[in-house]
């Protein structure tokens, strides 16, 4: 079994918004029609977005740190959205993980939005239909794109590498080593949804370094006081051999 | 949660029309086994169950209004394996044509005995057909009640109180309106269904201000630091992608402010449950119509109120990702 999914390193993302804005021109492009984008430089601008960059602020000032964090899809592995749907128009794809809505089946309910704890759905308010991020399926087995093109639109777009693309069930997998070895980490995880999308924790490196490493415990010049007067009847070295 | 009106006239309209046919179907039957001695017209089963039909399609008329294509609505029916709105879709119009079919029945007096037996035990098949709407009635309130309760991050909704609630209350201002019908079609009847109305309110009052006092107690599973992993005791949202606001923003949020919210609370407990039971007593006692038909009129405005108050109350986790602009 394969599940695609994506990986996100929030010790690199420096919250650009270049996943968001390349995820909205990519498939506001593509056979689903445009996605929604009302007063774009008006008042109250909105629309529909598969994927948003969020900010945290961690801490107290002035230890406080800002932690962007992306958030779209998870794909999850049991998806909550899935089975409340009463049409059948969501539904995840048993080859890949994916997580799709067919647009032409959805009847704009909104209950999968409902079900879905992360808010990973939107509703187009124009063509009344729920969207979600699809791991960009209509651009990731495109056979017409070099190979090393053909992942999702925000991967590509991030210029820090804080995303990877890959298969989370194969073991070897880069992501699945990533996970594995950079703790890699779910959201959410009390609600069993097991997301397939994993996030990378903020990561310090630091050297353990105890303190008598930093001080030579055995450092005469640290030693107080006067110097060990000379012995003067001591014999010196030239005394007691010959070179 | 956003309080829906199409979805708050859908759950309140069918409710108290599945409650108003379980009360045309308790009288017939209570006169069936014995316990009225009143020779009920049939035309009062038509009449009621007429306005049970019209109430249902109301009820439906209003659920369109939340779909965003409704001439699609017909492949709603296709997950009923899975999915508890599918199921409601399924029963909703079963109940309706169980419903016609016991209004046809009635009102052309078409009504053989199956099984005769020494009186005053009867048994028409009238009775049957109702038998299977009040089953059918049953199920749609288990349906239109598990929408909410499956979900289980929505935890003022995960509970089987909602089911009991949904249940009582829709039971409750049927049996009100069924005291108001009677009244006008049938006085003798009027006690039986008045007495019915208030122990069923009464007994709502109880389950739903427990569903009030446990979910002014609920400890949220999701916080900040499980939305998203980050463990430290202080974080604080900067900002949330969107400036102008987003679906995310506008579906989950009543934007009410907390006193009109806490207004909603008290209101809806005093229409639903307070006025109600004191009309009714004294509209029984005076077998006043008009008093009745406000009884019926006050606990329906309540129970809008208490379905606004029931979806503005649920708290999804989502909204920890939209704490700010």
């Amino acid at each position: 079994m394969t599940q695609l999914a994506l990986i996100i390193d929030l010790n690199v993302c420096v919250g650009c918004h270049a996943c968001v804005t390349s995820c909205k021109q990519w498939n506001t492009s593509g056979p689903a029609g445009a996605m929604s984008d009302d007063n774009p430089y008006g008042k109250d601008p909105t629309g529909n977005f598969f994927n948003r960059v969020q900010s945290f602020e961690i801490g107290t000032y002035p230890n406080t740190e800002l932690v962007h964090f992306p958030k779209s899809c998870l794909h999850c592995e049991e998806p909550p959205c899935v089975p409340v749907c009463p049409t059948g128009a969501s539904y995840k794809r048993e080859e890949d993980g994916i997580v799709l809505v067919d647009y032409d089946k959805c009847i704009g309910c909104k209950y999968c939005s409902w079900a879905c704890p992360y808010g990973a759905r939107e509703l187009d308010e124009h063509q009344k239909v729920m969207k979600k991020c699809t791991l960009c399926v209509d651009r990731i087995y495109d056979e017409s794109l070099p190979e090393e093109e053909r992942k999702p639109s925000c991967v590509l777009a991030c210029p820090t590498n804080a995303r990877l693309f890959g298969d989370v069930h194969d073991s070897e997998s880069e992501v699945s080593i990533t996970i594995r070895e950079e703790g890699g980490y779910q959201l959410m995880p009390e609600w069993g949804t097991k997301p397939s999308n994993h996030y990378l924790p903020r990561r310090k490196t630091r050297i353990k370094i105890h303190e008598d490493e930093l001080i030579r415990a055995d450092n005469p010049l640290k030693k107080e006081g006067l110097k060990p007067a000379k012995i003067i009847d001591d014999q010196t070295l030239d005394d007691v051999t010959s070179w | 949660m956003h309080p829906a009106f199409s979805v708050i006239f859908l759950t309140t309209l069918i409710g108290a029309a599945q409650g108003l046919f379980l009360a045309l179907f308790t009288a017939q039957s209570y006169a069936a086994v014995g316990f009225v001695s009143i020779k009920t017209p049939h035309q009062f089963y038509a009449y009621g169950s007429a306005i049970v039909l019209v109430l249902l399609a109301g009820g439906l008329i209003a659920s369109f209004f939340h779909l965003g294509h409704p001439e699609r609505a017909w492949r709603s029916a296709a997950r009923w394996r899975t999915s508890w709105l599918s199921r409601e879709v399924i029963v909703l119009p079963t109940f309706m044509l169980v419903v016609f079919i016991y209004a046809v029945m009635h009102y052309f007096n078409w009504d053989p005995m199956i099984i005769a037996t020494q009186k005053p035990l009867q048994g028409q098949l009238s009775l049957y057909v109702g038998i299977i709407g009040a089953l059918v009635s049953f199920a749609l309130f288990i349906c239109t009640a598990m929408i909410y309760a499956c979900i289980k991050f929505l935890q003022e909704w995960h509970n089987p109180l909602t089911v009991i609630n949904y249940l009582l209350l829709g039971t409750a201002s049927g049996f009100t309106l069924a005291t108001a019908y009677s009244s006008i079609m049938e006085p003798e009847l009027v006690n039986l269904f008045g007495t019915w109305a208030t122990i069923i309110t009464i007994t709502a009052f109880v389950t739903r201000s427990a569903s009030l006092i446990r979910n002014s107690r609920i400890k949220y599973k999701s916080t900040l630091q499980t939305a998203i992993g980050v463990r430290h005791s202080v974080i604080q949202q900067k900002s949330m992608g969107a400036m102008g606001g987003s679906f995310n923003t506008r579906e989950y949020f009543h934007n009410a402010k907390a006193g009109f919210f806490k207004s909603m609370k008290w209101i809806f407990l005093i229409l639903v449950f307070l006025v109600p039971v004191i009309l009714l007593t004294f509209g029984v006692n005076q077998d006043n119509t008009e008093i009745l038909i406000a009884a019926f009129i006050f606990q329906y405005i309540g129970l809008i109120a208490e379905r606004w108050f029931f979806f503005a109350q649920a708290n999804h986790p989502q909204n920890l990702y939209y704490q700010t602009v």
